[in-house]
């Protein structure tokens, strides 16, 4: 039912400006917060009004998380887990769009599964084994030979454990999949005519072909692989491994009874959502396309 | 060269069987077409001559090298394919190139070797473009010459002109004909289009429902259809095709009666499909030959067709543009004995005794009017 009266168009309008407001709202107490001075952020009512302050609160921010050292671990952990999630979710898809397998549809049905599991779900498991990886090994070396072995393995307090787990996970597969099953066959086989081999089409072929699929996808897992918190709160106790993410906590005004400086909280948060916004803002024209049509 | 040996083949998919036994031999450097309805297999025994699909059962060797086992890269077969399926991203150049790439050429050499393939099929020009920025034409030649590039043995096309216009598929049409004999290799062409078979065959292959229903030169095939199949494939309008009984040496049609030669006695009693082309039916003088009542006429230009009924069978004829017939008139029509084609009604294959046509010359000169 699509009605066209004044009244309809202003209050759909009306609700659009809302859910606006809503949006823009926390964004712009942040902002405004930032820069301004101690006095400015805690006074009531709260003035949208940016101050001059904003390079000040920044250096606060910066010493007081130990950011530098932060952002650094957060960039290693989110380039693993982009680079490796992109990478990864090709080479499924291809395996499971291009061939022809008597197992092929068990391993589309585990892959198809994982999307139903996402890490929040299963973070006590997976954590278990990231804990200890040697076990099963153990086991299955106790079982044949009799021995009993004892080794050490974790995944803790690594980029290994912090990436892995975020990286198996179906979502990309599924977005690359779709594309290449808008691929015609005969592509394939004249490729093969061509004397290509299944590598050889992967690279010469699918890889040029998705680019636009690429680079969606490594829209959304560097703002995934920025926010995640969970999962380093858990791996990591080692400081030195310790993300961005998890240095918000830090910012908060310390707990000593004196006036709480918000305005350094709220510069630090501020520059911790720095690196995804750029990265969505320089991608955003391709991750459009990517989710919405596919390039001929 | 490659003569192509295809011996015994079939081919299922699970449980279904859509090739049941082929064998054919398609000589070095012939132009072979493959001609039949709609999923008649024909795409599927290209494809197994290419390598793309597995060969079921029988053998298929190509230049004497049974190939049942080979990757297509190692049979030396080039396909044109019916949406040309060019690599969207690559320029021209890249895609005619493609194979040479592959294979290691160096870079020089591939250019030498591109730019050579483009002359031939005249891309010179747009070799920097991507496929979208071509025409289907222009396409279909990018496809050709991503083919030839590398010499095969063998050249495949999958219905290569079905995308393209009328006009510009029989100018593409005569270029695949002057290629073929420029590059010698055996070409096997599939079609459901019976005038591209007709005009691009040396030898043609009529399929129907995974069996070859007949080979020969086109002509051959047109002249003396094999089966009631062919007969009525071959040929447009179609041929008349009208169910009889062989009585007292002839066979009556409708009110025509025409008598058989005396080679065809043994033929007495059995039941038999007379075929005759409309465009070798004549008019007749009214009261004589075979009555039919027009049902409506087809104008083509040229010429013109008109269905008739003839006692509850189509039949039609091809007349010239003069004459005037209204629906519902009855006409008569003269069948010129030499023109006849006698079926075996039970198997639909062709009735042929030591190469003598059907019906005897000197009776049939003039047909009997009804006795009813
Ligand atoms: N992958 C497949 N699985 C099952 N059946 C198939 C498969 N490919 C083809 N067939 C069947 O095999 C038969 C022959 O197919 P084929 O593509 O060879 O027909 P065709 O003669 O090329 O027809 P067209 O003129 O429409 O291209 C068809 O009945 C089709 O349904
Ligand atoms: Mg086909």
């Amino acid at each position: 039912m699509i009605q066209r009266t004044p009244f309809a168009n202003a209050l759909t309008y009306a609700i659009m400006v809302i859910g606006f407001l809503l949006l823009i709202g926390p964004f712009l107490v942040v902002i405004a917060g930032a820069s301004q001075t101690m006095q400015q952020v805690n006074a009531v009512p709260f003035r949208f009004v940016p101050g001059d302050q904003f390079l000040a609160n920044a250096t606060a921010a910066w010493t007081r998380g130990d950011l530098g050292h932060a952002m650094i671990n957060s960039l290693i952990m989110t380039l693993m887990i982009t680079f490796g999630k992109v990478a990864l979710s090709a080479c499924t898809a291809f395996a499971i769009v291009f061939f022809r397998s008597p197992l092929k549809h068990l391993f589309f049905w585990t892959v198809f599964i994982t999307l139903m599991l996402p890490l929040e779900v299963r973070v006590v498991p997976t954590y278990a084994v990231a804990a200890d990886m040697f076990t099963p090994f153990r086991l299955l070396i106790q079982f044949f030979t009799g021995i009993e072995l004892k080794i050490e393995w974790n995944l803790l307090n690594s980029y290994a454990g912090l990436t892995l787990p975020l990286i198996a996970t179906a979502t990309g597969t599924f977005l690359y999949r779709q594309f290449f099953m808008t691929l015609p066959d005969e592509l394939a086989e004249a490729a093969r005519m061509d004397g290509s081999g299944p590598v050889r089409f992967f690279f010469d072929m699918l890889l040029p072909l998705s680019r636009t699929n690429i680079l969606a996808l490594t829209t959304i897992m560097f703002v995934y692989g920025w926010n995640q918190y969970l999962w380093p709160l858990l791996m990591v106790t080692d400081p030195s491994y310790q993300t961005v993410m998890m240095k918000l906590r830090m910012l908060l005004p310390p707990e000593d009874g004196g006036t709480p400086d918000w305005n350094v909280t709220l510069a630090g948060s501020l520059l911790i959502m720095l690196p995804p916004v750029l990265v969505v803002a320089v991608l955003q024209r391709w991750f459009v396309r990517g989710l919405v049509s596919s390039e001929k | 060269m490659a003569q192509i040996d295809i011996r015994a083949v079939r081919k299922s998919y699970g449980k279904t069987q859509t090739l049941h036994g082929v064998d054919l031999i398609f000589p070095t450097g012939e132009f072979v077409v493959i001609l039949g309805p709609s999923g008649c297999g024909k795409s599927t025994l290209l494809r197994m001559i290419a390598g793309l699909e597995e060969i079921t059962a029988g053998e298929i060797a190509i230049g004497g090298t049974v190939v049942n086992k080979l990757e297509p890269r190692e049979r030396g077969c080039a396909m044109v394919f019916q949406n040309y399926a060019l690599y969207p991203h690559m320029s021209v150049a890249d895609n005619i190139g493609y194979a040479l790439k592959v294979s290691g050429v160096p870079k020089a050499e591939r250019r030498r070797r591109v730019e050579e393939t483009a002359a031939i099929v005249g891309l010179t020009d747009y070799l920097d473009r991507r496929p979208a920025a071509l025409s289907g034409g222009q396409r279909q030649r990018v496809a050709m010459g991503r083919a030839m590039i590398r010499e095969p043995k063998v050249f495949l096309f999958d219905e290569p002109l079905s995308n393209l216009d009328a006009k510009l598929r029989v100018s593409m049409r005569a270029e695949i004909r002057k290629l073929h004999q420029r590059l010698n290799a055996t070409s096997v062409f599939v079609t459901h289009d019976q005038v591209e078979a007709m005009t691009l065959a040396d030898r043609l292959v009529v399929m129907n429902k995974g069996r070859v229903e007949q080979v020969g030169q086109p002509l051959d095939i047109y002249h003396r259809p094999a089966s009631t199949f062919v007969a009525a494939f071959i040929g447009s309008p179609a041929m008349n095709l009208i169910d009889s009984r062989v009585e007292g040496g002839a066979v009556r049609l409708g009110s025509a009666v025409i008598p058989l030669a005396p080679a065809f006695a043994g033929l007495e009693g059995r039941t038999v499909t007379v075929g005759i082309r409309p465009e070798q039916v004549r008019l007749a003088a009214p009261g004589t030959g075979l009555v039919a009542i027009a049902d409506f006429v087809e104008e083509l230009g040229a010429g013109r067709v008109v269905h008739a009924v003839m006692e509850g069978q189509p039949f039609a004829a091809a007349i010239g543009a003069e004459v005037r017939i209204a629906p519902g008139q009855p006409i008569a029509f003269d069948l010129p004995a030499e023109h006849l084609h006698l079926f075996d009604r039970e198997t639909g294959r062709r009735i042929e005794i030591d190469g003598e046509p059907a019906q005897s010359r000197a009776a049939a000169a003039t047909l009997a009017p009804a006795l009813s």
